[in-house]
């Protein structure tokens, strides 16, 4: 009798500690989940452990890589042939474009010459491919398989053939994570082409939908508009194709128009995007008149880049 | 190779093909749907092998999907400590309830896991879960069986090849 009741208590005490080891963990978690919160600790942690990350996303990535292969190489011959008269042909639309645009963009040059507001539009870029992953269905992000090493830093725009798909918001040594425009938490300036028409287009998490909120009831928006970025806050270069309209509402209030609008880049399709490098002079609010202190030459390297904020 | 070494082999090797499988995309509509497989296969080693795991064990792992998937550091180490704590507390019953019952158990763990997620998102100002993504529990449930046969069948096969 003695004994079992010597076990029960064992049992009992165990119980109670490992009630209390589950509080001490689970506060851990929650100033854990604060601390990363608060002061954006994932993006670093990660960072000192891309030895481990990277290989797993890589690896991760694999099957659809593999079955992406596996697609091309059942392609048929006829297909292929298709394909290859479609694209012919699409480049020979796209040079005559390019051939009519550059007398434009002479003309253009001049004029602003003539206003003395020349711009230096330098449109490099890097390609980059992207690693088939899903890190949180939730959110839209995509892993580029290019990161510091090859010189991507956060805050690089990425576009593919159609328009802009979103922003670096992560750099490690040879990945990089893009918050894409579709994702909850993203918004761009844009503006509608037909008239000029400024707005913030969200982000829904749906991968085929951006909504424009709270736009007056008058708001001259029709389907088939096309929205470019406006280049407002300096982060996206202005005239790049963003989405176009596709649906407009009242709210049920009737004092707003909403409008929701489909993304003219590709995003859940592409599988190499162009990372813009900055540009040379973007276009936006005059930069935040410099700190009195001591000259800028003294400051540490890192310093530089905590200059605009990007969200997660 | 001892017999040792190769349940060591099975134990962390299904845990990393877990983590692995929970990076692979699915097609976009059922992406919501996806089945948490590091919990899935954190709670068969919390029956069957509850020596190796632990609550800081479920910490630590979590904390490293964490690091791969990249919420918020210290969500799904918050929740594989909840989903581990509660197996521990009733490993003897979940242990010998028929395949059905532990199916529905499981679905009841990963309903109050998708229950917190939600309650932790909303404090956090994330984006929330969709509605879809309540299904989830339930295709978690219905796969337990199939991974529960096979973890155990790869089990039993390193048992029995062993000197």
């Amino acid at each position: 009798m003695a004994r079992s009741s010597d076990h029960e208590a064992n049992l009992f005490s165990s119980r109670a500690r490992g009630t209390l080891r589950l509080l001490a963990y689970l506060i851990l978690a929650a100033t854990l989940m604060v601390l990363d919160h608060r002061y954006h600790g994932l993006p670093r942690a990660r960072a000192a452990a891309a030895v481990v990350v990277e290989p797993v996303w890589r690896l991760a990535g694999l099957p659809v890589r593999i079955s992406d292969l596996l697609a091309s190489a059942w392609t048929t011959r006829s297909n292929l042939q298709a394909d290859n008269r479609n694209l012919r042909e699409q480049l020979l639309l796209a040079n005559v474009r390019i051939a009519r645009m550059q007398s434009e963009v002479r003309q253009n040059a001049e004029l602003k010459r003539l206003l003395e507001a020349a711009r230096s539009l330098q449109m490099r870029g890097r390609l980059a491919e992207v690693i088939n992953i899903a890190l949180d269905p939730f959110r839209r992000r995509l892993v580029l398989n290019r990161g510091s090493r090859e010189g991507v830093h956060v805050g690089q725009v990425a576009i593919d053939a159609e328009g802009i798909m979103g922003q670096v918001v992560e750099v490690l040594p040879n990945t990089s994570v893009v918050l894409l425009i579709t994702d909850p938490s993203h918004a761009i300036p844009i503006l509608d082409s037909r008239t000029g028409l400024r707005a913030i287009a969200y982000g829904t998490g749906s991968t085929e939908m951006l909504e424009v909120p709270y736009l007056s009831v008058n708001a001259n928006v029709r389907i088939g508009d096309h929205l470019l970025s406006s280049g407002l806050g300096g982060r996206f270069p202005a005239g790049f194709p963003v989405a176009v309209v596709s649906r407009v509402e009242v709210s049920q209030s009737g004092e707003f128009r909403r409008v929701w609008a489909r993304p003219s880049a590709r995003i859940n399709r592409s599988n190499q995007v162009l990372l813009l490098r900055d540009l040379a002079d973007p276009i936006g609010p005059p930069a935040p008149a410099a700190e009195v202190g001591p000259p800028v030459s003294l400051a540490s390297q890192g310093s530089r880049r905590s200059a605009a904020k990007v969200p997660r | 190779m001892s017999r040792r070494t190769r349940e060591q082999l099975l134990f962390y090797g299904s845990l990393a093909l877990a983590l692995l499988l929970m990076l692979v995309p699915l097609p976009q509509a059922l992406e919501p749907i996806k089945p948490w497989w590091p919990a899935l296969v954190l709670i068969y080693w919390t029956i069957e092998d509850a020596d190796h795991v632990g609550l800081g064990f479920a910490f630590g792992f979590g904390l490293l999907a964490d690091l791969l998937t990249g919420v918020m550091f210290g969500d799904q180490a918050l929740r594989l400590l909840v989903i581990v704590f509660i197996s521990l507390r009733f490993r003897a019953r979940l242990r010998f309830f028929p395949m059905y019952q532990q199916s529905a158990a499981v679905g009841v763990l990963l309903l109050n896991d998708a229950l917190l997620r939600t309650v932790i998102r909303a404090l956090a100002g994330l984006p929330l879960p969709s509605a879809a993504s309540w299904l989830a529990p339930i295709l978690g449930a219905l796969l337990w069986p199939f991974l529960f046969l096979l973890l155990d069948s790869l089990r039993a096969r390193l048992r029995d090849t062993s000197p």
